[in-house]
This record gives structure tokens, C-alpha cells and sequence, in this order.
């Protein structure tokens, strides 16, 4: 008995429901899109990236599909090679970068900071508009035959060769740059300036050091990609020799400014993941973070050296083999923090009092197939396994380890986790543990044969393949037909839930953070009154302490 | 489909045995800390499910010791991997020098290579084996990468520069030659394979290939082009002769020095005035987009060929291709 863990004493009953909150505060489509409230933007934004994620993932299962047989039989090279480009720009620009930040960070990062609203925001809500915009300019360039140069635009291909709507898509992308530029600063102003009395930077939720991590990448990266971008656009609209060699450009010297913004970038898309997994598994094993310095350090530290990294994406493009090895060793330093905190969120399990609602599957889910992709992070680090596995299935098994066995994970945990705090109510627990096993389990069959794939030596991007490589592929495309299910599912209970799913009340999961002391939905300015901070996060208790307090 | 189907694959040079030992440490290692992770968390989630008495604490906050065990423990592990990896790598990446020279040139979407002989193929790389072979790669349009799984080795093939990939095969067979890095509509077809031969057989091979050597196809494209009206070893050249040129050290206008290898020739040929020798005005035109990127490597190959005295004469008589520099007043050649 005194070891019971102590059940929260928020578990509140109906709420009432005709309370004032950011949902029935107004009406109106207007009402909407110029709203100031964070909670309407991030609410904005799940919509908008939401459908992204199923326009990239319509691709991804034509691609699948494509690779079935050995032969390129079921669409034109052409349009395969747009398939994938397209695949690859959508999910990362449209969907990993923005995912959490700007939907769930949007929604809770001030409610976790006890604040009413980000620092600007007007600025919260141009981002969103610079995100819908570039994200017209994205349809359009796709109605208009889209592009075949794959999401990295290395050139002369893309500035000589290519026949596509290169020069939409940059600008597009080049757009969707600012609209990540315009959150990132917002949250480190918030961050800095508007934390409740009380809330030292060491008393902040795990969280919201991973955003502002996060956030210092975007601010720092965002702009080398627009300066690239540019320069690549007056090679192709002016022929001004900056890459082509035919002009006197350097072709290399291009990879080296895309990957300085895109490795960087690949820290945006695994960052937050790791934030909602700290939150996820604190909570659900009652227990602080172990290690939260570490942890929190660790996110800048993931920072930090993930600017040095660039020129891993480099080692068999010609640069020189000292660079080489400078490249190798940083990149295993980066694996340090990575590998810390997966350690640190073990150790929080032990001696806590486990229970495995939906976001801890994921978040389970997450530290397993994250350890999966960053150990293989360890392979392509090395450098004299690099040269043979780069640009083969190796590396694309390995970076959606990352970004989808990890962001995308996380990002299901959180949404799971905040859905009764964004929407009022709950989800269906038995359908969501269900769609989460789907996951899990059609993920790991679509990418776990592109290992082997990778090792024996299939190149990426290839629209017709060896058939002694079928097999793999047919198994991989098996995994991708169930992980489309298990993506389906939430959509489809999620919105259920609106409608039809009991009241959720304001701390459904008994959670510690600041934004669980707020009604569910949350009130236009989040709280009655400014909370006021007396202790570190995570202040889970035994009961018989519970009781003395 | 099945009956093809392989799980790792094969060997065949000299190289690919040592990439594939680095590959197993790493699967050893990582393999073991991922089974150790899934076991603990499995373990930590069974075991300290909610409900389960007497081993609750959330008073456990941390360590500084274990923090730091689990800092410096992978810390110590990656620099072997880092280490391996990196010794693996100058072997893969050092050409030795007692390689044969093969050239390649990539192309939207084939492979065209050149042997030292003359004889030439397409998408088919025939080489002996137990003989260290050196390709030098350039591309006529976009970037390629010129991967043979079977040896576990690739480089990019770039345009505008000369890249180096060696090995040495020690397997007889016939394996995948690969396209790696994406370049357009056909990028899957960019494909072909390298026939590994009993030396016996590739002289065959060689015999039953044979046109005129490199060098000899480069001496035709060096009088085609005329470049022998100001290459030449008459009394006063516009142009620096050629002889025994290969692989020394050049002095150029301004005093720098510059070996004379396979990028600097290029780069001489199509971007003449980039390095000029020492003691000779830029009046060379530029044959960018004149002479085809087989047609430069056939040159070198030519300049490398030359030894002393083996200039041919200069007999005809047409004026030399020269461009007279906008800037400099028209004038004769060097007193």
C-alpha cells in the first residue's frame, strides 16, 4: 500500500462543457484563419500538415507498389523519378519539419511555459499562412508535372539537366523556409521571456528544451538553405556559374552548403521526438526523467555538433579523404548525446510504476526503433563501410529508422498524449493500442529488408531493380500496405472522438505539467490566472507523500 | 524469385574482405546493445508495471556516476569504430601505385570505358584477376558514382574533375556495375557488369579488342586539332613542349608549381588560361566543348606517352589555332 502510486486528484467528472474555451469562443471560417491564439494556429496546422502527410504518403505508396517487381512496369521512369522527389519534399519540408513543433509545440509550449501566448503572435500566425502559401506553390509545381531531381537538387542535374518545375519547387521550399524561421524565433523568445514566476530554465519540462534546441537549429540552418536555394536558382534563370562546371561552377560545393541546412535539418525532424518521449515516459512511469540535466543538455549538445556533421554526406563525392576523417569522428560524437538519452529514458523505467496507454506504446515503440536507427547511424559513420553503403537501400532504411520509427512515432505519442487536452476528449484507448501495433509492426517489415537490401547493394532511386532483389522488396512492400493501415485508423477514430468520445477532463493521465492545470479544451488565454512554480518538473510522489502534502 | 535470392553478398576483391569484417564488428556491437536495450525496457516495463507492489520510487532522480559510465563506455566503443573505419577507408581510397590504369567516362546513362590499349566497351568492365586495377573517372554531364557492390567500393563520378577508384579483384565471375547517385530518367539502367578473368583470358579478350592504343588515338585527336602548330619542339614554340612532361613539376607565371597530372592537363586543355607556364602568354583558345571528354582522356594519354625526342615534326603549314589575348598588343612569339 505505501508504495501505490498516487492517482491524481484532477481526474475531475464532466466537465462543464458550455465553459469558455479557444474551441467556442468564436465561430466563423474567419474566426479561424486570422486567429492570434496559439491553440487555433496549432490546430491550423494539424489540419494542414495533415493532409501533407497523406499527399506524401499517396507517393510513397505508388512507390511501393512500383517496386513490387523487378521490372519498371507499372509507371514511366519519369514519373517514378517525380514520385519519389516529390515523396521526399513533401515529407520533409511539409510534414517532419513543421510536424511537432508547430502542432504540438505550437499548442503546448506556452501552456507549459504558464503563459497566454507565444511572444508574437501575428508572427505565429504569417507562419502558417507562409506554410499554406509555399504549400500552394508546391501543388501547383506537382499539377504542372512537379519535379524529378529528388529532395536534394544536387546539381548540374537540376540546374542543366533536368526539364521540371525545379524553379516552383525552390521557391516553395524557399517559402516554407521562413514559415519555419517565423516559429523557431518565437519559441526561443518565449522561451526567454515569458516563463511563470517561479519557472527556472531547470525546472522547464523536458520538452521545451528539445524545442528550443530545435528551434536554434532552424534559426541557425534555415537561412544557408535559402542563400543555396537562391544561388541555385540564378545558375538556372541566369546562367550565373556557381555549381555547373560547363559555367566554372563546382558541383561538390553545392552538397556542401545543402547538407550544412540539411543535416542540421535531420536534427529538427528527430529533436522533438525525443522531447515528447521524455514528457510521454515520464508520465506514464510516474517518475521524473532520470538524468534530466543530461537529457536537457544533451539536446544542445545534439545542436551543437549536428552543424559539424555536414560533410558525412560527402565521402565518396570527391572531398578529401583528411575532411573525411575530421567528418567521421564528429559524427560519432553526435552519437554520444543521442545514445545518453536513450540510456537515460531505460533507467526511467526502472522503479516506476509502468502503465502502457497508447502514448507510452509509442513512446516505447520509439526508443526502440530510435535505437535502431541511430546504432545504424554507427555503420554509415565508418567510413570504410560508408563508401559501400551509401546511396543504397542501407541509407534509406536508415534515415526512416530515424524519421519515421522515431518523428513520426514521437509525433503519434504526442498527439495521443494532448489529444484530450486539445480537443476535450478522448480517444478510443482499444482502437488506438490497436493502430499502434499496426504501426509498429508494418514498419518494421517495410524497412527493416531494405537493411539487407542496402548491404547487399541496391542502389536508391532506382525505378527497376536486379530480381535477385525482389523478395526484400516485396516483403517491404507487405510492411508498407499494413503501416498505411495503421496510419489510416487514427484519422479515422480521432475525428470520431470529436463528436462521439467521453469528456476528458483537465489531467486525464495525472500528468505534472503546467498544462494540465487548465480546463481541457483550454480556456482563449490558457489560464484563469498566471500559475506560480515552486519545484522541479516531474514531481511524481508515492501516495502516503501525496497525502502529507 | 526466390531461387536468386541471397542475404549477403558476394566477395570479390581484396577489399570487400576487410569492409565485411568492419561490417560484422559493427552488427556484433550495435546488434548486442540494441538486444540489450529491447531487453531492458521489456524487462523495466514488466516488472515495474503499475500495480506491482513494493518497487515504486520516484525519488531516483539521476547519477553522476552512471551518467558518466554511460558517457565514456559508447565514447570509447565509437572511436574503435571510428579508428577501423578510418584505416579501412585510406586503403580503400589510396590508389597503389602499381596499378593499371583503366579510363571511364559516365555519361547520361551509360558507361564508356577505355583501355590502355585502345580497346574500348561499353557498360562491361573487363579486368584480370589478382591485378590492382585504377580507374580514372570523369563524367560528360551530371554526376554519377561508379559502385561494384562485389568489391564494396564506389566513388562519385563527377564533371569538370577526375576521380580515382581502385581495387584489386580476386574472384573469377561476372558481378553488378551499378549507377549510385542519381542522374535522370534511366538512372536504374545506368547499369551494367565487371567480368573478373583468368589473366590468360583477359589477354584474349585483350587481343580480340584490340584498335590502336589510347596514346595512339590521342596522337590523331593532338594533330586533328592542330595543337601541334605551338606544341612542338621547333626553336621558338607559342607553346611549352610537351615531352616528358607527365607527373613533373610545371613553373608557372606567377611562380607557383604544379604537378602535371591528369586534372591539371585537363584543365590546360579545355581552360587554358587558368595555369599558364611560366615564360608563355595566354594565347591558347579554350577547346571546351570541342574536344569530348573521351578525346581529352585519349590525349593525356598521348602527353603521357611522350618521351623525349618523340614530338612529331611540324609539317603542315596552316596557321595555328592561337587566340591573341584582347588585352596584349599582337605580336610574334617570344624572342
Amino acid at each position: 500500500m505505501s508504495t501505490a502510486v498516487a492517482e491524481p486528484q484532477a481526474r475531475a467528472p464532466e466537465p462543464a462543457r458550455a465553459e469558455r474555451n479557444y474551441l467556442n469562443v468564436s465561430f466563423g471560417v474567419m474566426s479561424w484563419l486570422f486567429t492570434r491564439d496559439h491553440k487555433r494556429i496549432a490546430i491550423l496546422y494539424l489540419v494542414s500538415i495533415t493532409l501533407m502527410f497523406f499527399v506524401g504518403g499517396a507517393f510513397a505508396v505508388l512507390i511501393r507498389l512500383e517496386l513490387m517487381t523487378p521490372e519498371g512496369d507499372l509507371v514511366q521512369p519519369e514519373t517514378y523519378n517525380k514520385l519519389f522527389s516529390m515523396h521526399g519534399i513533401i515529407m520533409v519540408w511539409f510534414f517532419l519539419i513543421p510536424s511537432i513543433p508547430a502542432t504540438i509545440g505550437n499548442f503546448v509550449l506556452p501552456m507549459m511555459l504558464g503563459a497566454k501566448d507565444l511572444a508574437f503572435p501575428r508572427i505565429n500566425l504569417a507562419s502558417w499562412w507562409l506554410y499554406i502559401l509555399a504549400a500552394l506553390v508546391m501543388l501547383w509545381a506537382v499539377i504542372h508535372g512537379g519535379v524529378d531531381t529528388g529532395w536534394t537538387f544536387y546539381p548540374p542535374f537540376s540546374t542543366d539537366a533536368t526539364r521540371t518545375e525545379v524553379n516552383a519547387t525552390v521557391l516553395s521550399i524557399f517559402i516554407a523556409g521562413f514559415s519555419s524561421i517565423f516559429t523557431a524565433m518565437n519559441f526561443i523568445v518565449t522561451v526567454h521571456r515569458m516563463r511563470a514566476p517561479g519557472l527556472t530554465w531547470f525546472r522547464l519540462p523536458l520538452f521545451v528544451w528539445s524545442m528550443y534546441a530545435t528551434s536554434l537549429i532552424l534559426v541557425l540552418a534555415t537561412p544557408v538553405l535559402a542563400i543555396t536555394l537562391v544561388l541555385l536558382a540564378l545558375e538556372r534563370l541566369f546562367g550565373v556559374g556557381i555549381f555547373d562546371p560547363k559555367l566554372g561552377g563546382d558541383p561538390v560545393l553545392f552538397q556542401h552548403l545543402f547538407w550544412f541546412y540539411s543535416h542540421p535539418a535531420v536534427y529538427v525532424m528527430i529533436l522533438p521526438g525525443m522531447g515528447v518521449v521524455s514528457e510521454v515516459i515520464s508520465c506514464f512511469a510516474r517518475k521524473p526523467v532520470f538524468g534530466y540535466k543530461f537529457v536537457a543538455f544533451a539536446s544542445l549538445a545534439i545542436a551543437l555538433f549536428g552543424f559539424l556533421v555536414w560533410g558525412h554526406h560527402l565521402f565518396v563525392a570527391g572531398e578529401s579523404i583528411y575532411a573525411a576523417l575530421v567528418f567521421s569522428f564528429l559524427s560519432y560524437l553526435v552519437a554520444v548525446p543521442s545514445a545518453i538519452k536513450v540510456f537515460n529514458w531505460t533507467a526511467t523505467l526502472y522503479k516506476g510504476a509502468v502503465s502502457y496507454e497508447t502514448p507510452m506504446l509509442y513512446g516505447l515503440g520509439f526508443i526502440g526503433l530510435f535505437t535502431i536507427g541511430g546504432l545504424t547511424g554507427l555503420f554509415v559513420a565508418a567510413l570504410g563501410v560508408d563508401v559501400h553503403v551509401t546511396d543504397t537501400y542501407f541509407v534509406v532504411a536508415h534515415f526512416h529508422y530515424i524519421m519515421v520509427g522515431g518523428m513520426v512515432m514521437g509525433y503519434m505519442a504526442a498527439l495521443h498524449y494532448w489529444w484530450p487536452k486539445m480537443s476535450g476528449r478522448m480517444y478510443p484507448e482499444g482502437w488506438a493500442k490497436l493502430a499502434a501495433l499496426i504501426i509498429f509492426l508494418g514498419f518494421n517489415l517495410t524497412f527493416f529488408p531494405q537493411f539487407v537490401l542496402g548491404y547487399l547493394g541496391m542502389p536508391r532511386r532506382y525505378h527497376a531493380y536486379a530480381p535477385e532483389f525482389q523478395v526484400l522488396n516485396v516483403l517491404s512492400t507487405a510492411g508498407a500496405s499494413i503501416l498505411g493501415v495503421g496510419y489510416i485508423l487514427p484519422l479515422i477514430y480521432l475525428l470520431w472522438s470529436l463528436k462521439y468520445a467521453p469528456a476528458a477532463g483537465p489531467n486525464p493521465w495525472g500528468a505534472t505539467g503546467l498544462e494540465w492545470q487548465t480546463a481541457s479544451p483550454p480556456p482563449p488565454h490558457n489560464f484563469p490566472e498566471t500559475p506560480v512554480v515552486t519545484g522541479p518538473p516531474y514531481q511524481y510522489q508515492l501516495e502516503e507523500d501525496a497525502r502529507a502534502d | 524469385m526466390f531461387a536468386q535470392m541471397r542475404l549477403f553478398p558476394e566477395r570479390a576483391s581484396t577489399m570487400a574482405d576487410r569492409v565485411d569484417a568492419l561490417f560484422l564488428f559493427l552488427l556484433a556491437v550495435t546488434g548486442t546493445m540494441s538486444i540489450l536495450i529491447a531487453l531492458l525496457v521489456i524487462w523495466f516495463a514488466v516488472r515495474y508495471r503499475r500495480g506491482a507492489r513494493g518497487r515504486y520510487d520516484p525519488r531516483l532522480k539521476g547519477s553522476i556516476l552512471v551518467e558518466t559510465l554511460w558517457t565514456v563506455g559508447p565514447l570509447l566503443v565509437f572511436l574503435v569504430m571510428f579508428f577501423w573505419g578510418a584505416s579501412v577507408y585510406f586503403r580503400l581510397y589510396t590508389s597503389p601505385e602499381d596499378a593499371t590504369d583503366i579510363y571511364v567516362v559516365g555519361k547520361q546513362w551509360m558507361w564508356k570505358i577505355q583501355h590502355p590499349d585502345g580497346q574500348r566497351e561499353i557498360n562491361e568492365l573487363h579486368v584480370p584477376v589478382g591485378q590492382r586495377i585504377r580507374l580514372r573517372m570523369t563524367s560528360e554531364d551530371v554526376i554519377h558514382s561508379f559502385f561494384v557492390p562485389a568489391f564494396r567500393t564506389k566513388h562519385d563520378v563527377v564533371p569538370g574533375r577526375y576521380s580515382t577508384l581502385w581495387f584489386e579483384p580476386n574472384r573469377v565471375g561476372t558481378y553488378h556495375l551499378f549507377c549510385a547517385e542519381y542522374c535522370g530518367t534511366w538512372h536504374s539502367r545506368m547499369i551494367g557488369s565487371v567480368v573478373v578473368m583468368e589473366p590468360a583470358q583477359y589477354q584474349t579478350w585483350l587481343d580480340s579488342h584490340a584498335e590502336g592504343s589510347l596514346a595512339l588515338e590521342g596522337r590523331k585527336i593532338f594533330l586533328k586539332y592542330r595543337c601541334l602548330s605551338c606544341h612542338n619542339t621547333s626553336g621558338t614554340p607559342h607553346g611549352p613542349p610537351l615531352e616528358e612532361l607527365y607527373g613533373k613539376l610545371v613553373l608557372l607565371e606567377g611562380g607557383k608549381r604544379v604537378t602535371a597530372d591528369e586534372d591539371y592537363i585537363r584543365e590546360s586543355i579545355l581552360q587554358p588560361k587558368a595555369k599558364v607556364v611560366a615564360g608563355f602568354r595566354p594565347i591558347m583558345p579554350t577547346f571546351q566543348g570541342q574536344v569530348s571528354e573521351e578525346e581529352v582522356l585519349k590525349l593525356i594519354a598521348y602527353i603521357r606517352s611522350l618521351g623525349r625526342g618523340e614530338t612529331p615534326p611540324r609539317v603542315e603549314e596552316t596557321p595555328p589555332p592561337i587566340q591573341e589575348p584582347a588585352a596584349e598588343s599582337p605580336g610574334g612569339p617570344n624572342p
